[in-house]
C-alpha cells in the first residue's frame, strides 16, 4: 500500500487548480470582461492563475526520476519561468535574460573546484552530474521582489557533489561564482553589481538534503536565461541565493562576501532566508504575488520549507542575520 | 480664405493632438490589458500588476517634469501661446499619478488597507510617493478658470509653486525604489536639475534686472 506522507510545505492536492476548473474561470473572466477581474478575485486567489497559459505540454527529453519533493500546487508557466528572470549579467529588465542570453556559449563548460577540498581541478558538467541520477524537484521559488513561481527543477543534491569531491576539515562555507563573458553578457558592462556574482552558503546549508544543483527544468536542460548550464537552487532562500551558469566551486574557512552584500548590505544579507516577518528596508516581505495570479498570497517562513530548515538557525537572531 | 491665429491653431490643432498623444500609453496599457484578459501575448510581462504599477507611476513623473518644461520652452521659443496646453499636461499628470496609487491600492493589494497603511508610515519611498500625491490634489482642485479668479492670480501663482517640491518627491520616490541600477533615475534627476536650474537662473536674472 503506498503511504503519502504530506510534509507541512506541501499544499493539498484540492489546492492546486485542476485544467477544467482553470477553463470554466477563464470562460467567466472573458464574460464579464476587465471590470469584473477584481469583484471575481475576492472570492479566489487563483481566479488569474491561467491568464499565462499554464503548463503548456512540454517533449520530455531528459530521463530523470520524479521525487517526493512536490509541493502540489500549480506549476508556473513555461513562458513566464523562461521569460521573466533576473540575470542582471544579460541587463536590468525582466524580460533582458530571454532576448539576450542565448549568446551565451554553453558547451563546453568547466567548472573550477578550488579551496579546501580533496578533488581539486576542472570539471565538466558531464564530469559533476553523470554519476548521479538526475532528480525532478518542484519547488517554490520566492524572489526578493515579492513575487514568486513553482518551478520543476531537474537536477541533483549538492550534498552528493560535495561528498564525492571531500572537503577537507577547513572548508565551512562553500562559494561560487557566475560565469563572466565580455561580448556574450550585456549587461556587464556597466557597474549594476561587482562581477563575477559571487553567492555562498555555509557548509550546513550546502549539505541540507534541499539544496540542488539544476541542470534543467520542465524536463529539459536549462536554457541560458535560467542559468545555463548549471546553477543552484536553494528554495527556502531568496532566489538571489540561486547563482547562475557556475564556473566555480571553491570550498572556503569565511565567509564569502556575496556580490549583493556588497552591493547594498543593508539590505541583501548572506543568509537571505525566506522570512515574512523580517522586512526588506524598502518593502514588506510578508506576501508575495505568484506569477499568474491576481491576489498576494501570504510569505511562508522559509517558504514553506521550515521543517527541513529551521534547526539550521536555531538560536540565531534572523533579524540581525538576515 | 481662413487664417487660423495661432491661439486658434494651438487650441484646435495642436491641443487635440498632444492630448491623443498623452493618452496614448494608457490606451496601450488598456489594448495589452484586454490581450491578457483574452490569453493573447502581449508586453505586460509575467507580472503584469506590476508592471503595470511602474506604467503609470513611470508616465505621471514623465509629464510631471513635461509640465515643468512647457514654460521654459515657451520662453526660450518666445512662442509665448504654448502656456495654453500647460494646463492640460499638468492634469495629465495628475491623472496618471492617480492612477498609478489606484493600481497600487486595488490591483497590488486589493484594498488590504492595513498593509497599504504599513507601507506608508513604514517605507520611506512610499511615504515621499503619498505627500507628492496629496501635493498634487489641491492643483489639479484649482485648475479651472473660476477658481484662478477665486484665488486671485498671485494666490494661485504661489500655491502652484507646490509643483517644485512635488517633482523633487517624484524623482526621488522613483529613485528610492529601484533596486541595484541608479542610471534611468539619473537621467530624471538630470532633467529635473535643468528645469529648476532654469527657474534659479530666470529669477535672478529678473532681480538684477529690476
Amino acid at each position: 500500500m503506498l503511504i503519502k506522507s504530506r510534509k507541512n510545505w506541501q499544499l493539498s492536492e484540492n489546492e492546486a487548480t485542476p485544467l477544467s476548473t482553470y477553463k470554466t474561470r477563464r470562460d467567466v473572466l472573458r464574460t464579464m470582461g476587465i471590470g469584473a477581474v477584481a469583484s471575481v478575485g475576492i472570492t479566489s486567489a487563483g481566479v488569474a492563475s491561467g491568464l499565462l497559459g499554464l503548463g503548456e505540454a512540454r517533449a520530455e527529453s531528459l530521463s530523470y526520476i520524479k521525487s517526493a519533493y512536490d509541493p502540489n500546487e500549480a506549476q508556473t508557466s513555461h513562458n513566464a519561468v523562461t521569460g521573466y528572470n533576473n540575470y542582471y549579467e544579460f541587463g536590468t529588465g525582466k524580460e533582458d535574460p530571454a532576448k539576450y542570453a542565448h549568446a551565451l556559449t554553453t558547451d563546453p563548460w568547466v567548472v573550477e573546484v578550488a579551496g579546501e577540498v580533496k578533488h581539486t581541478g576542472s570539471y565538466s558538467i558531464e564530469d559533476l552530474i553523470r554519476p548521479h541520477q538526475l532528480e525532478e524537484r518542484i519547488y517554490r521559488m520566492r524572489c526578493v521582489e515579492a513575487w514568486s513561481m513553482v518551478i520543476p527543477w531537474l537536477g541533483v543534491p549538492l550534498a552528493d557533489i560535495i561528498k564525492r569531491l571531500e572537503p577537507t576539515s577547513r572548508a565551512k562555507y562553500v562559494m561560487f561564482h557566475t560565469a563572466v563573458r565580455h561580448g556574450e553578457m550585456p549587461g556587464i558592462g556597466r557597474p549594476v553589481l561587482s562581477w563575477p556574482y559571487v553567492e555562498g552558503l555555509r557548509m550546513d546549508e550546502a549539505m541540507n538534503p534541499l539544496t540542488l544543483l539544476s541542470t534543467g527544468l520542465y524536463g529539459e536542460d536549462l536554457l541560458p536565461q535560467n542559468g545555463a548550464p548549471i546553477r543552484l537552487v536553494v528554495p527556502w532562500k531568496y532566489g538571489f541565493k540561486g547563482v547562475k551558469s557556475i564556473v566555480k566551486i571553491s570550498f572556503v574557512e569565511e565567509q564569502p562576501q556575496t556580490s549583493w552584500e556588497k552591493s547594498a548590505s543593508d539590505e541583501y544579507g548572506f543568509f537571505a532566508n525566506v522570512n515574512p516577518q523580517v522586512s526588506h528596508p524598502r518593502w514588506s516581505q510578508a506576501s508575495e504575488r505568484r506569477i499568474g495570479e491576481f491576489r498576494r498570497r501570504p510569505t511562508l517562513m522559509y517558504n514553506g520549507y521550515g521543517e527541513e530548515v529551521a534547526h539550521l538557525y536555531s538560536g540565531m537572531d534572523l533579524a540581525k542575520y538576515y | 480664405m481662413v487664417i487660423f491665429s495661432t491661439k486658434k491653431l494651438i487650441s484646435h490643432v495642436i491641443k487635440p493632438i498632444v492630448f491623443i498623444a498623452l493618452l496614448a500609453p494608457l490606451l496601450w496599457l488598456g489594448w495589452h490589458w484586454s490581450l491578457l484578459l483574452e490569453n493573447q501575448p502581449n508586453g505586460l510581462t509575467a507580472n503584469p500588476i506590476e508592471y503595470t504599477n511602474r506604467f503609470l507611476g513611470g508616465w505621471g513623473l514623465k509629464y510631471i517634469l513635461l509640465t515643468l518644461l512647457v514654460s521654459p520652452l515657451s520662453q526660450l521659443t518666445a512662442m509665448r501661446k504654448l502656456m495654453l496646453l500647460r494646463r492640460m499636461v499638468g492634469l495629465f499628470a495628475f491623472s496618471y499619478v492617480l492612477l498609478h496609487f489606484t493600481s497600487y491600492t486595488v490591483l497590488d493589494h486589493y484594498f488590504n488597507w492595513a498593509e497599504i497603511w504599513q507601507d506608508i508610515v513604514k517605507r520611506n519611498f512610499i511615504t515621499i510617493g503619498m505627500l507628492g500625491l496629496l501635493g498634487l490634489v489641491p492643483l489639479a482642485v484649482t485648475s479651472t478658470n473660476r477658481m484662478i479668479k477665486k484665488l486671485g492670480a498671485k494666490n494661485w501663482k504661489r500655491l502652484h509653486m507646490l509643483i517644485y517640491p512635488i517633482s523633487i518627491l517624484g524623482v526621488f520616490h522613483f529613485s528610492m525604489m529601484r533596486k541595484g541600477d541608479q542610471l534611468e533615475p539619473k537621467i530624471y534627476w538630470s532633467v529635473l536639475v535643468f528645469l529648476l536650474g532654469y527657474r534659479v537662473y530666470r529669477f535672478y536674472q529678473r532681480r538684477a534686472g529690476a
